[in-house]
């Protein structure tokens, strides 16, 4: 009986503790800690903003999120993203939910997410969105997906982005069970009518940056860097979307390697090495710090990273204080060079925020449309935040005649369409012609890569 | 206490030295307090006061962080109880938490830390996952075979650390955390090895099941069905009844309070042993089922949701008693649940969660602790202090979980 009381109790004290708390406690309290973190986001984004484009407009939209000069701000950047917009009615309030795999300050894809929400409520005003970081199962077991999306629908959230791969079968599962809610799946492929993996479904979209151009940059940095002639790839897990941006890193890689440093292609080494997951999970996938170690011991100077995370530039930055010279490219997020900034050679970022903004939008407006989405670089400015779904950050360990190479000779001529690499002959690692030469591959072939290519070695894990 | 107490009784004499106790509370301590007169009264006093220190000290914490307490609380209650699919939510946790500790019940009733429960929950979730892969049956046909698979893969693991521990002596919280991390390693084998996804290669889990193998939801976005619900309760109810009403759960009884009395008067000690292994497993088996088809529809690294370990501070909280695990595997479940909506609400790491539930489970053992003492120092010129203080027996370790108060 005791430990029957002793439960009663401790439900009756649960319950009078929340039934104590009156409801008009939710808004005074909960804006200062949504706030809170705003606050160390938004001098990231706001110099990089102020750097590129809109010196002056930058600081000011920042300022005036909930004032009434909002319209004329967003005014200006709703006239370079989004014909649908009409700024001076645009006050209708949406709150929108965010799933992140990771955490969001992970200096990796999930920042880059992260700001981007930040992003749209900066220029929508009445945006607001709620967010979970974490969700997998080794930070958070036991919470599903489905949970989360409970969750958010309980605050009044319709739209709710999950911004990892390895959400997709739940988020399309869970558009299935929900049909009230909208979803996107950042990074998938269910909603693409012309892809294998189509579900038909009219509360489920996709987007995704054309990440492969940024990877072909920061295999050129890397090849026209490497003094040894080896670079590493510290890959997640193996997938279409992996394999093709391996790919894309290795063949920016030996274009550089043999049109601009003139070597042999076969002098080059290409070496992928799979961890097993996005992000680091000890006991579970391999230790990326191991990995990018163990490329720089077997004579790699340059490691070109593919996972969330920021493990290859660390060490590198390590290495480098040693005064060995090695060097990393990190990945997805603008500001990834910071953790060894003399190790860096720079970064192929996604900038998300256009087409986040531009789906919020859309769904507060009505006319959100189930589809999918590649987005490219603005070719006029790789790094313009209002356009640019893809861009470059150069590291300052990058030297200036490759900066300029880079800059100036290869950048332009993928913009003009003069250096086409998915061009053929494209030839798989297993030896098979993939695209023949004089064709250009299609959106389809580059999407679903079977394997890596010829010239790199590494597990394929083959499609076929 | 209460039901192993009563039911110990005919076999006292020889099995343990503990006379009669009422009302849950060990008799020497029972005795004195009844007769200082503070009763039912103080009894309250010792089972609230942790948990509302339990309380003060996670409030202590939010303040430190500078949270608004009464808020996280409610946040917690509403992201538990808010509507009737979040409620669905807590119920899906608790069907694997009451399964898991439940069989712990039977393991700790016979004086065994089995710690390798996590372990036979990923067993019976990799057997659950084979037979869904293999089998192409209806689901009437399938979803009974994939709870038997659970059941051979929980038992099976099980039992394998009950051989470890009866015939090659090795001590049972060793042999099941080295299994925990062979069946983590044989998840992990499976997922990006035999049962990969065409062209991927990813720890993040297998393909989907196909439908059939899904446990059916109730109806509205639910996330949970009648038949895991309906397992869970029929365990809760056999277990409670076969560990109060039969002989087998009173010779349990007496080899958890003292191993080897038990075998002098005559009960095979080693069988049972084994046996209490193989019935937790097999519990555990069927959490780990309801875990992959139920909750994840695959298998992934992370199968158990640390329902295992967390079923340990279940039956740690509930004094061992099964009348208890429901309501306080609810309560975990609950908190679990309520604090994912911490980050949402308030920023807040839903860790706190966990700190409220560890915490409590700290103190309400620490009281108990706490508690035999300052009894003790009472009485201490009474035969009972003698009894309460004398030596546990030969397998001390985990009979003193089994023990009340001495600790």
């Amino acid at each position: 009986m005791k430990k029957v009381l002793l439960i009663a109790a401790l439900v009756v004290l649960f319950a009078a503790l929340a039934a104590c708390s009156p409801a008009p406690t939710p808004a005074p309290t909960a804006a200062p800690p949504t706030t809170a973190p705003q606050a160390t986001t938004a001098p990231t984004t706001a110099p990089t903003a102020a750097a590129t484009k809109a010196a002056t407009t930058a600081p000011t939209s920042a300022a005036t999120t909930a004032a009434t000069k909002a319209p004329t701000t967003a005014a200006t950047t709703a006239a370079t993203t989004a014909a649908t917009s009409s700024p001076t009615t645009a006050t209708k309030s949406i709150t929108f939910g965010v799933v992140l795999v990771g955490p969001y300050n992970d200096h990796g894809w999930s920042e880059a997410n992260y700001i981007a929400a930040n992003y749209v409520k900066q220029k929508l005003p009445g945006s607001d969105f709620i967010y979970l970081d974490k969700l997998n199962p080794s930070d958070r077991p036991g919470t599903t997906l489905e949970q989360v999306v409970t969750d958010m629908a309980s605050k009044g959230v319709k739209l709710i982005l999950t911004t990892s791969d390895d959400f997709q079968t739940d988020t399309t599962t869970a558009a299935q069970k929900h049909p009230d809610l909208t979803f996107i799946n950042v990074s998938g492929d269910n909603a693409w009518k012309d892809g294998k993996n189509y579900k038909g479904l009219k509360n489920l979209g996709n987007f995704m940056g054309k990440m492969e151009y940024m990877k072909m940059v920061a295999g050129c940095a890397a090849a026209l860097t490497t003094q040894t002639g080896k670079i590493g790839f510290l890959g997640p897990l193996v997938n279409d979307e992996t394999r093709r941006l391996a790919d894309s890193a290795y063949l920016g890689a030996r274009y550089c390697w043999t049109t601009y440093a003139k070597k042999d292609p076969s002098a080059l080494k290409f070496d992928v090495k799979w961890i097993g997951y996005w992000f680091n999970i000890p006991g579970v996938t391999l230790d990326p710090t191991q990995v990018a170690n163990g490329f720089y011991d077997a004579g790699n100077d340059v490691v070109i990273s593919g996972i969330d995370t920021t493990e290859a530039l660390v060490v590198a930055g390590q290495r480098q204080k040693q005064g060995q010279k090695v060097y990393a490219l990190s990945y997805d997020y603008i500001n990834g060079c910071n953790e060894a900034p003399d190790a860096c050679l720079g970064v192929p970022y996604f900038n998300w925020g256009p087409r986040y903004l531009k789906t919020v939008r859309d769904f507060a407006a009505g006319t959100w449309q189930p589809g999918w989405y590649w987005d490219g670089p603005d070719w006029k400015d790789i790094n313009n935040p209002d356009t640019s779904a893809v861009g470059f950050t150069y590291g300052k360990a990058l030297s200036n005649a490759n900066k300029a190479t880079i800059q100036n000779q290869f950048i332009p001529g993928m913009a003009d369409g003069s250096i086409s690499l998915w061009k053929g002959p494209v030839t798989l690692q297993d030896g098979s012609t993939y695209i023949a030469a004089g064709s250009t591959a299609t959106d389809q072939q580059i999407w679903y890569m079977p394997q890596l290519l010829q010239g790199m070695t590494g597990a394929s894990a083959p499609t076929k | 206490m209460k039901a192993m107490g009563e039911r110990t009784e005919p076999s006292k004499g020889r099995v343990e030295e503990t006379p009669r106790t009422r009302e849950g509370v060990p008799a020497p301590a029972q005795e004195a307090t009844a007769r200082r007169g503070a009763g039912m009264w103080e009894n309250l006093a010792w089972s609230i006061g942790p948990i509302l220190l339990g309380l003060i000290l996670t409030t202590l914490a939010l303040l430190a962080v500078g949270a608004n307490p009464v808020r996280a609380y409610t946040v917690m209650w509403k992201g538990a109880f808010g509507n009737a699919a979040q409620f669905s939510n807590v119920v899906s946790s608790w069907v694997p938490l009451a399964l898991a500790s439940v069989g712990l019940l039977i393991t700790f009733t016979a004086g065994l830390w089995n710690i390798g429960i996590e372990g036979q929950i990923i067993m019976g979730a990799i057997f659950t996952a084979w037979t869904a892969r293999t089998f192409d049956w209806p689901a009437e046909a399938l979803i009974p075979a994939l709870f038997i698979s659970g059941i051979i893969g929980g038992a099976a693991w099980a039992l394998l650390a009950g051989v470890l521990k009866t015939y090659g002596h090795v001590h049972e919280i060793f042999g099941g955390l080295g299994l925990n991390f062979v069946a983590t390693g044989v998840t992990l084998y499976l997922i990006i090895g035999p049962w990969k996804r065409a062209g991927i290669a990813s720890t993040s889990g297998t393909e989907l099941f196909r439908p059939a193998a899904w446990l059916p939801t109730f109806p509205g976005g639910m996330a949970v069905g009648p038949i895991e619900i309906a397992v869970a309760v029929v365990s809760l109810v056999i277990v409670y009844f076969a560990l109060r009403g039969t002989l087998w759960g009173l010779k349990l009884k007496a080899i958890g309070k003292n191993i080897r009395s038990a075998y002098w008067i005559g009960i095979s000690t080693r069988l049972h042993l084994l046996g209490a292994f193989a019935l937790c497993g097999a519990f555990a088996g069927m959490a780990g089922t309801v875990q992959a088809i139920g909750v994840w529809h695959r298998l992934i690294p992370a199968i158990s949701g640390g329902y295992g370990y967390l079923g340990i501070l279940v039956v740690l909280l509930s004094g061992f008693q099964a009348a208890g695990l429901a309501p306080v595997a609810f309560f975990f479940a609950a908190v679990s649940k309520g604090s994912v909506a911490l980050p949402l609400d308030l920023q807040l790491d839903s860790s706190l969660g966990g700190v409220l539930q560890g915490i409590i489970v700290l103190l309400v053992i620490l009281s108990q602790g706490v508690r035999a003492r300052v009894q003790r120092a009472g009485a201490s010129a009474r035969i009972d202090s003698a009894v309460l203080a004398s030596p546990v027996g030969p397998t001390a370790a985990p009979v003193e979980a089994n023990e009340n108060p001495p600790l």
